[in-house]
């Protein structure tokens, strides 16, 4: 009789990667339906490229690195749809395929596949595309009938952060608002938070912490909190981007440390820096971080006796 | 953080498939052939009484213990010895082991009488004469650890009834139909060792297990040597392991590398409790032992009362056999037991249960990369950071295994079971210890 050897435990949680990553992906289609009614098929189609260049540029990497083929895993694909989130709805195509380029190949491929990138793969991509292209990366827009002008174009016009006169929080709140194509519908993204929760994939340490840190700064400074919270891409960051478990913290206490830390710093990109938006280069900064938060925060074992020679 | 930290319960929650609960102990004889090992995973083991040719009885000793730390051996069957060969045993370690070939007749050895007991150390050794082992998973021998070393006082017995294991229903119908032997051995054990206090824990998916055993320990209220009580644990895996236990039940923790005697703590398992009640009654030594057998390939399932020693090809042969292709043999639970390389393999001493699984349940999943995404430490109930291990025995760097505590891991496997990349985790958290217990010998010599 032929038998199975293998160590214990037998039985298996029924938890997979793959399963993980796909909760991520349903969780972010609230934002890609609302992107669609804010800005057309357009966005639609962008994230599609996006999502269709980092599977491919996954299954190009793996074949010419001759590493096992794990494109069923659909990181890359969360990689895709978090990326053409942070880009603005009219971007050229070849540029979004360049950050999908960025993304995978270079922060994830070359720093040795899944779980061993050092950065959020979105992330470093939009900041390379953001540096690069800064006049398409800034040309946001809306549909004009959006801005009660009755017609179907895009129209070209500032965000709320870079122009926050004459806000409606309601108009924040649900998406009719200029931005990039993932991150207007506070509600939207709200509706993916608590699918995440609900489905045990994260927990709510960082995005609390983190939207919570960025809010009381600058309510402190004198700033409009609820602009902050609703108008730029911290929602976005906050839930989808900063709780990345490659490159976020695994303890609660670290979780804490990570999303305050990188609370104040969008807080101070958003007051002090030359750019409205601070949320992307806050996580890249406390990603890095993130190896030695990881060492002062490790679980302390119980009964644990320290080793004396 | 906002809980007390040796209290909180940690730990999975795999699916109980316990099928066989309540189903009454089935006593199985008839194997014409038996294999006794004369050693077990602790201790120098024995050496052969018998040998080629001879003729043995049942409960005979037919193994002498060659150190403090063994137990003998006895046989289970009356027959011929056919063999005394070396051979390899399910745990993967090499042992002696006796062949006997059964004569059907299963007559009783005289010298079987009860011990005469009247102090610790006749205690002990009537104990360890009857060839007592732990019988829950880890064949700790039971006099070693009824015996704590020199200026341990211990104060807290503690009886594990948890059986947190999925499928494993033995213990629970043990509790069940012998409650008041467990409550007898109880009472032995507190009054010879002098302990003042004892605690019988048992998970919450075990009702009648605890109605059972309080209605043991109200019957014989008055005749307490100790104060007996019945904790109801939640249900969660592991709470049975020596150390979780203790933590829950006594707020104690057991420090790394330490025994429970360095708390004031003795477990033994409700099995070896109610066994040590029979031996001061019979003197039967420990030849018999009830087992749960259960798993997908199993046309029926149930718990048995088998020999030791019976190959498990003919156990499982004649409980029914399977129903499909066998695609893994499980020696105890599915968390923590052994899978097996061959169906001739004897059942042991601590074997608690037999888990026969088809090719589909059989199946190996593969390996992926870490995502990092921390259920592994969050589920660990040391605490400790099991990819932190993990990836220091694949370097073999002792240094760091020692940093990160890799001997206080009890290999429960919640981290592998969680993980959602299917690392084998507890795998290579267990060749860090070794490679740990490597470089301890080293820097002794």
């Amino acid at each position: 009789m032929y038998l199975n050897v293998s160590a214990s435990p037998h039985v298996r949680d029924s938890i997979t990667t793959r399963r993980l990553m796909g909760d991520v992906v349903i969780a972010l289609i609230p934002a890609l339906i609302v992107s669609y009614f804010i800005f057309g098929w357009r966005a639609v189609m962008l994230t599609a490229v996006t999502v269709a260049a980092s599977v491919i540029f996954e299954w190009l990497s793996q074949l010419v690195m001759k590493r096992d083929q794990t494109i069923g895993d659909l990181s890359a694909v969360v990689t895709g749809v978090l990326l053409a989130f942070c880009l603005p709805p009219e971007l050229p195509i070849w540029m979004a395929i360049f950050g999908a380029f960025v993304a995978i190949v270079v922060v994830k491929h070359m720093f040795g596949g899944l779980g061993a990138n050092i950065a959020n793969p979105a992330i470093v991509g939009r900041i390379v595309l953001a540096v690069s292209f800064a006049g398409e990366m800034n040309n946001f827009g809306i549909l004009g009938r959006f801005l009660g002008e009755g017609q179907a174009d895009l129209v070209a016009t500032a965000t709320p952060l870079a122009n926050p006169d004459n806000v409606k929080y309601l108009d924040l709140f649900l998406g009719r608002h200029a931005g990039t194509i993932g991150e207007v519908s506070a509600l939207a993204l709200l509706v993916g938070f608590a699918y995440l929760l609900f489905r045990g994939v994260i927990d709510a340490w960082i995005p609390v912490t983190y939207v919570g840190v960025t809010a009381l700064f600058v309510w402190i400074l004198g700033k409009d909190p609820l602009l902050h919270i609703l108008g730029g891409g911290l929602l976005l960051g906050a839930i989808f981007m900063a709780t990345d478990y490659v490159t976020s913290p695994t303890t609660t206490k670290g979780k804490i440390i990570f999303g305050v830390g990188a609370g104040l710093l969008t807080g101070l990109f958003r007051l002090f820096a030359a750019s409205p938006e601070g949320v992307s280069y806050a996580i890249l900064l406390m990603n890095i971080m993130n190896p030695h938060i990881e060492r002062w925060t490790r679980n302390k074992t119980i009964g644990g006796v320290d080793y004396v020679a | 953080m906002f809980f007390r930290k040796t209290s909180r319960a940690i730990g999975v929650h795999p699916r109980q498939n316990k099928s066989t609960q309540g189903m009454a102990f089935v006593r199985v004889d008839g194997f014409s052939r038996l294999t006794i090992p004369l050693n077990l995973q602790v201790g120098p083991g024995c050496s052969a009484l018998v040998k080629k040719g001879d003729e043995v009885k049942v409960g005979q000793r037919i193994g002498e213990p060659l150190g403090h730390w063994s137990v003998p051996a006895h046989s289970s069957v009356s027959g011929t010895v056919t063999e005394v060969k070396k051979d390899i045993l399910s745990s993967g370690d090499v042992a002696d082991l006796i062949v006997i070939q059964s004569d059907g007749k299963q007559t009783l050895d005289e010298s079987i009488k009860p011990p005469v007991v009247n102090d610790k150390e006749s205690f002990l050794a009537a104990i360890r004469n009857a060839g007592l082992v732990g019988l829950g998973g880890a064949a700790f021998p039971t006099h070693v650890k009824l015996d704590p070393p020199e200026g341990k006082v211990i104060d807290t017995l503690v009886i594990n009834g948890a059986e947190c294991e999925p499928r494993i229903t033995a213990d629970d119908q043990l509790m069940r139909d012998r409650a008041d032997r467990v409550v007898a051995g109880i009472n032995l054990v507190c009054h010879y060792l002098d302990i003042p206090r004892c605690v019988i824990g048992i998970e919450d998916n075990k009702p009648e297990a605890i109605a059972a055993m309080q209605k043991a320990v109200d019957a014989t209220g008055s005749e307490h040597k100790a104060a007996i009580s019945v904790v109801t644990l939640k249900t969660l895996y592991p709470t049975g392991a020596e150390k979780v236990l203790i933590r829950y039940l006594t707020d104690r923790i057991v420090p790394e590398n330490g025994l429970p005697a360095d708390v004031g703590v003795v477990v033994l398992n409700v099995g070896t409790v109610a066994f040590i009640a029979d031996i001061i009654d019979t003197g039967m030594p420990l030849i018999r032992k009830f087992v749960t057998i259960d798993g997908s390939a199993m046309a029926k399932s149930g718990n048995y009362d088998l020999p030791i020693g019976a190959p498990i090809e003919d156990i499982i042969e004649k409980v029914g056999g399977t129903k499909v292709p066998v695609g893994k043999i499980v020696m105890g639970g599915p968390m923590m037991g052994v899978s097996i390389d061959d169906t001739l393999h004897p059942v042991l001493k601590h074997t608690n249960s037999l888990l026969v699984a088809n090719e589909k349940d059989a199946t190996i999943p593969k390996e992926s990369n870490c995502i990092h995404c921390g259920r592994c430490s969050k589920h660990c109930p040391m605490q400790l950071m099991p990819t932190d291990l993990d990836m220091a025995a694949r370097r073999e760097n002792v240094e760091e295994l020692r940093e990160y505590h890799v001997m206080n891991c009890i290999e429960c496997g919640c981290c592998t079971f969680v993980c959602p990349a299917k690392r084998y985790l507890v795998q290579n958290i267990r060749i860090g210890k070794n490679l740990w217990r490597q470089a301890k010998k080293k820097e002794a010599k």
